[in-house]
């Protein structure tokens, strides 16, 4: 074939392309591609597609969709880890003139897979997952506002999930760290495939976080069942309406800096060059812009968890609601008055640094009160320490610490000092390990339940908890201490020996963190083999006071046979108090969305765009455009979207549900 | 939503005996008013870039030797024109009369591509003067802010024809008035938007 030709369809694909010279990717390689290969021939085997393309991957039902958006964060929790114990080995064994395993090419796309995926494809899934799971059971609805919205927002984190992924194999990653500044992610210092894929990946996923940000805020503004005021929502509503106000309102920041950055990298603009009047640090405003609401996007919905789960085994209600209400209001505020505090060293001056130091500092009020609200909430309370709660409790232990190591880097002089050192590695995965993972398993376990119709087996969890937990702090308080020894981050190799202990002892740490996934692995997979032991048909496993634990486990399509009506805050709490009845005849037909290929369609669409311009392969660029532009007008087209669940299959479904809870109610 | 009051005393209601299903579309608006909020943050991003690079001309052309005011000010006319005429199409929607929508629509549409003729005449221009968006990064940042603004009425075109079709075989039907109403509101945001660039790109521009 003549060379212009190949040019013209694979673009800058090559055959070099492909990282044969690493065996660690070929070996990763290997193992994927084989595990994918069983995966897949397992599905065909047992006839699963027909059944997963119609249950679940067409599905609009919220429910569905939270639990495709939680096995893809674990899943990418496994990529990411991987990552992390990667670089904590080659760190534990760069010393005495060691060039350790992964060379430094490797290595810099590691430490930026680790970072963005962990952030975009791990955290931000489980976090969107839970609260489009819970959030229309919380508030008595039978939907998201905008399920086929829904659905599609879903497919595009995927499309953006699958980019980053195809990276490892194909090409490279960026090598830029996980917010790639430039210049050093400008075209001259970074002409490869890695910074195209970093940005193609989360434009693509960005645009479903917006859209499921927009549907849920409409979701919880329009459809709450009547008598639910805004202060009689739960609190886990209140902090997802607040998360979900924060993606609206910061995403597209990230959109715009990133097309900034794309233009400047494919058409020669001139926004963060060095010259023709560019300017690099209006990069690192811009993206901090986004990128510090972000870090409340992720803890503030796991605030909302750690409320659940203290007024539910403390047995109380919540101590302090509106407080908690309105300090979360005031953190959602907050946020967008810190951005800086991110680049103190950048030179702005002492004023512009002092009001940025202050508004951080701030911070830890509102927060400090929510800590206060959780322990007088479990004051005098009868706790139980089932999964959950153990979860808050370390949380509560934990972040308080990477609240306080925060509070100190909001100091700009203490800033100049650990800016960019390991004190701060170990200070943001304090919060976001002990705060949102540690909420994210609080929160999982909390509602498996509902999920699935069984609880969780606890002694594996116990196993997992102990293990992330000291994992936890093994990994981390010696990267503190390297911090304060003046360590800096992103260091693949070391000359002074007496630093490897502590990263010998964080390498422990992070095996131990290892131990605690694995044996959360094993925790899902014991719990579906005992299910039956694990069974709980009520519907209400741990004694819960919101809305969600009214309905059965798991709840039906439509949710609710009957709307609710909401009296309180504890709208559950006080219906079993007021003697509450399930309703067993009367039902009505249910007016429910229809399941849609067109999500799945428009975000593979996405994903050949993204793959185009990042091979430079216009015609498949252009070509999965028009196709993208074409599909969403033909999906207009389509006027019918809904349909009736007929009385008498509510009345089925609900006459199960009565037979099994009287099955029950005659053997206890 | 009928909010149900209950009385200390009375028999507890629990829950509604009749659906109150929520209107097909009613949170449409809504959700749409929250996606312009979030495009305006995009274009208050590229309005940020233009008043940060907006004066790095790096030796290159300035406002001054590149905007004409005189063609501004007519594209502004068409696209504020087209904002009157979408709103007649919006007027005479309410009174159900297809034929007079579609009429406004198209009127619309025109002044639409009469704007974005001007405008590809106006960046040919500059191009052709080496006025490139390489050349500067106030050039940069011109070029991207008025064409993203560019972009969006080309979508929004493409979206008026879609509407049409629709309009054409179903009617005025309530999803169709619902598709209008939404057009409609991107269609005034893009002309407020508009305005911004007028003054704080090309006005402003020409007093730097």
């Amino acid at each position: 074939m003549p060379e212009t030709l190949t040019k013209f369809i694979f673009g800058r694909l090559t055959w070099e392309s492909l990282p044969l010279h690493e065996p660690i990717v070929v070996g990763t390689f290997i193992v994927v591609a084989l595990g994918g290969l069983a995966l897949l021939g397992a599905v065909t085997y047992f006839k699963l597609w027909g059944y997963l393309w119609r249950e679940w991957f067409t599905s609009v039902d919220h429910k569905k969709i939270g639990i495709m958006y939680m096995v893809l964060g674990l899943v990418m929790l496994l990529r990411g880890f991987s990552d992390a114990i990667m670089m904590r080995l080659q760190q534990a064994i760069a010393f005495n003139g060691s060039e350790g395993y992964l060379n430094a090419h490797h290595y810099d796309q590691i430490f930026t897979a680790h970072g963005v995926i962990m952030i975009f494809f791990v955290a931000m899934p489980f976090v969107t997952g839970l609260m489009n799971f819970v959030v229309p059971l919380q508030i008595g609805a039978r939907d998201v506002s905008f399920p086929f919205l829904n659905n599609f927002s879903f497919w595009m984190t995927v499309g953006g999930a699958i980019l980053v992924m195809a990276s490892l194999f194909v090409g490279e990653f960026a090598r830029t760290g996980w917010l790639a500044y430039p210049p050093l992610s400008g075209i001259n210092y970074s002409p490869d495939v890695g910074v195209d894929y970093y940005i193609w990946a989360l434009q693509v996923a960005g645009v479903g976080t917006t859209l499921s940000g927009i549907n849920l805020i409409c979701t919880i503004i329009k459809m709450r069942a009547p008598g639910m005021t805004m202060m009689r929502m739960p609190v886990f509503t209140w902090t997802s309406l607040c998360t979900n106000v924060l993606i609206v309102a910061s995403f597209p920041v990230l959109t715009a800096v990133l097309t900034l950055l794309a233009l400047d990298r494919y058409v020669g603009t001139n926004f963060f060059t060095n010259d023709f009047g560019g300017n690099p640090m209006m990069y690192v405003n811009l993206i901090w812009i986004w990128g510090h609401p972000e870090v409340y996007i992720l803890i503030l919905p796991l605030f909302g968890v750690f409320s659940e789960v203290t007024s539910t085994f403390s047995g109380k209600r919540l101590f302090g609601y509106t407080s908690m209400v309105y300090a979360t209001v005031v953190i959602t505020i907050l946020s967008y008055l810190v951005w800086l505090h991110h680049f103190f060293t950048m030179g702005s001056g002492a004023s512009v640094n002092s009001f940025f130091g202050i508004t951080t500092m701030i911070i830890s009020i509102p927060t400090g009160a929510k800590i206060f609200n959780w322990l007088f909430t479990m004051y005098r309370g009868r706790i139980r320490f089932e999964l959950p709660m153990m979860w808050t409790v370390a949380f509560m232990l934990t972040f308080v610490v990477g609240g306080m190591t925060g509070v100190l880097l909001a100091v700009p002089p203490a800033d100049f000092v650990l800016h960019n050192s390991l004190f701060l590695i170990a200070h943001f995965h304090n919060v976001i390990i002990g705060g949102v993972l540690f909420g994210l398993f609080a929160g999982i376990a909390y509602w498996w339940p509902k999920a699935f119709g069984f609880k969780l087996d606890p002694f594996w969890g116990k196993v997992s908890f102990w293990c992330w937990v000291l994992g936890f702090w093994f990994a981390f308080m010696p990267l503190y201490i390297l911090g304060l020894m003046g360590v800096t981050r992103r260091m693949r190799v070391f000359d002074d020996p007496s630093l490897q202990i502590w990263f010998v002892i964080a390498g422990f740490g992070a095996a131990l963190i290892a131990c605690g996934i694995a044996a959360f692995l094993v925790q899902i997979f014991v719990s579906i083999r005992k299910r039956a032991e694990l069974v709980d048909v009520t519907g209400d496993p741990w004694g819960g006071r919101t809305l969600e634990w009214s309905t059965s486990s798991p709840p039906p399509a439509y949710n609710f046979a009957f709307t609710p009506v909401i009296r309180d805050n504890d709208a559950w709490w006080d219906m079993k108090k007021a003697g509450y009845r399930r309703p067993l005849s009367g039902f009505r037909p249910i007016h429910m969305p229809s399941n849609t290929g067109t999500g799945v369609i428009l975000a593979a669409l996405s994903v050949a765009l993204g793959f185009g311009l990042i091979w430079y392969m216009w015609w498949l660029a252009a070509l999965s455009f028009v196709c993208l532009i074409a599909t969403a007008i033909g999906h207009t087209f389509n006027y019918h979207r809904d349909f009736d669940i007929p009385a008498a299959e509510v009345a089925q479904t609900e006459e199960a549900r009565t037979k099994l809870l009287a099955a029950q109610g005659a053997s206890a | 939503m009928a909010l149900t009051t209950i009385t200390a005393d009375a028999e507890p209601v629990f829950h509604l005996e009749e659906e109150h299903a929520h209107a097909e579309g009613g949170s449409t608006m809504l959700g749409f008013w929250l996606y312009l909020m979030s495009d305006c943050l995009i274009f208050a991003m590229l309005f940020a870039a233009f008043g940060v690079l907006g004066g790095n001309y790096a030796a290159g052309p300035a406002p001054k030797d590149l905007f004409d005011l005189g063609l501004v000010a007519v594209n502004t006319t068409m696209l504020l024109l087209s904002s009157i005429t979408y709103g007649f199409a919006m007027l005479t929607m309410d009174k159900g009369r297809v034929g007079a929508t579609q009429g406004w629509l198209a009127v619309t549409m025109l002044f639409g591509l009469a704007f974005l003729s001007i405008e590809l005449y106006e960046f040919a221009h500059m191009i052709r003067e080496g006025a490139t968006p390489q050349r500067s990064a106030f050039l940069s940042s011109f070029f991207t802010l008025v064409g993203t603004h560019g972009l969006h009425v080309t979508f929004g075109i493409v979206w008026m024809v879609t509407l049409m079709v629709q309009v054409a075989r179903y009617g005025l039907i309530k999803a169709n008035r619902r598709r209008l109403m939404c057009l409609s509101m991107f269609w005034h945001f893009l002309d407020v938007v508009w305005i911004g660039v007028f003054t704080f790109v090309y006005l402003m521009g020409m007093l730097r």
